[in-house]
């Protein structure tokens, strides 16, 4: 096997271990999450399209309601502790699944889905009481690129605590197998980065957006 | 943390590089420098002691710095050696995110300034 690499370049001379490949591929514990990271990465290039559509349309107002008229900082400190945290209990859970822990990555895993439900819950009231006064998406191009920006943040946390709970099912039912262990570290990688685009958006749409 | 297990101290075996108190002590340290950096950009973005036009400035640089934290604390991005491919796919969307935005940004700001008269439709309001 070596030889037969060695012939078609894949190692260098008598070295065993180059890392040039002549081991074959990763295993699937790595091939896995690493296409589930170029997948996230291309859900924030997504994002940056609805960033910038949003900063374009930030001021286009047409008469309606502004962002200091709309937003309310307490609130999203809220939302923002209850995602930031729920990140952080994902990471315990993660530490917790790797022990084969049943009782804290499940634990762990409930509070990071709470957390979550708290932030969506914040997120749906702000729209409804939006909506309720005359600031649905449809009222100017601010409010349409909001609505789509951070409504697609929210579908997105959404999903998030769907697939928790699919997980914190499949673990129950299976145990910690290696492909449950797979998909746990996906759901865990999207977790997070869900938290890294909040960012962005409380720092663009709601500090910036209500500086006097 | 109490959630540590002292019986659980030294298993993992197929865990070369940490155990459970240090892998922990990295997410509490993570988790105090995003709240520290949270706290920062919303005391920076309500204070008026500050430099009102670097204020937006400010924020963007404190998110940046968020962003990494989370990156290096939670999602374990790294300078090793078994961290390039994860690297070099973030490198490329960071370069493709910042084109896309401040790309729009610019040009349609220009766009704005050149092309239409006006205040009403300098901010692009849309007409009905």
């Amino acid at each position: 096997m070596t030889n037969e690499a060695a012939t078609i370049g894949l190692t260098h001379g008598a070295s065993e271990d180059t890392g040039l490949g002549h081991r074959g591929p990763e295993s699937k514990s790595i091939v896995v999450p690493y296409g589930f990271w170029l997948f996230v990465l291309s859900d924030m290039v997504l994002f940056s399209a609805l960033f910038a559509t949003y900063a374009t349309l930030a001021h286009a107002t047409d008469g309606g309601p502004t962002s200091n008229q709309l937003f309310d900082r307490n609130l999203v400190a809220v939302e923002t502790l209850a995602l930031l945290i729920s990140s952080f209990t994902c990471g315990l859970a993660m530490i917790a699944a790797k022990r084969g822990n049943m009782l804290w990555t499940q634990g762990w895993l409930l509070v990071t889905g709470l957390l979550g439900a708290v932030f969506l819950f914040i997120e749906l009231y702000e729209f409804a009481t939006m909506i309720g006064e005359g600031a649905g998406p449809q009222r100017s191009a601010f409010l349409s690129a909001f609505f789509t920006l951070v409504g697609c943040h929210g579908a997105h946390v959404t999903v998030g605590l769907l697939w928790i709970g699919t997980m914190m099912a499949q673990i129950w039912a299976k145990g910690f197998r290696e492909h449950i262990m797979r998909r746990l570290l996906c759901l865990s990688v999207f977790w997070h980065a869900l938290d890294i685009i909040w960012v962005a958006i409380f720092t663009i749409v709601y500090l910036i957006g209500t500086l006097p | 943390m109490t959630e540590i297990d002292p019986e659980k101290l030294n298993v993992a075996p197929g865990e070369p590089h940490s155990d459970i108190l240090s892998e922990t002590v990295a997410y509490v340290i993570g988790l105090g420098l995003a709240l520290g950096l949270t706290a920062i950009s919303f005391w920076v973005a309500s204070t008026s002691s500050l430099w009102g036009p670097g204020v937006a400035v400010g924020l963007v640089v404190l998110a940046i710095a968020q962003m990494g934290v989370h990156l290096v604390f939670f999602l374990h991005i790294t300078s090793g050696p078994d961290n390039t491919n994860n690297v070099l796919a973030l490198a490329f969307g960071v370069l493709v995110v910042f084109l896309v935005m401040i790309g729009t940004i610019w040009i349609m700001e220009h766009m704005n300034e050149n092309m239409m008269p006006g205040p009403e439709i300098t901010n692009l309001q849309m007409q009905h």
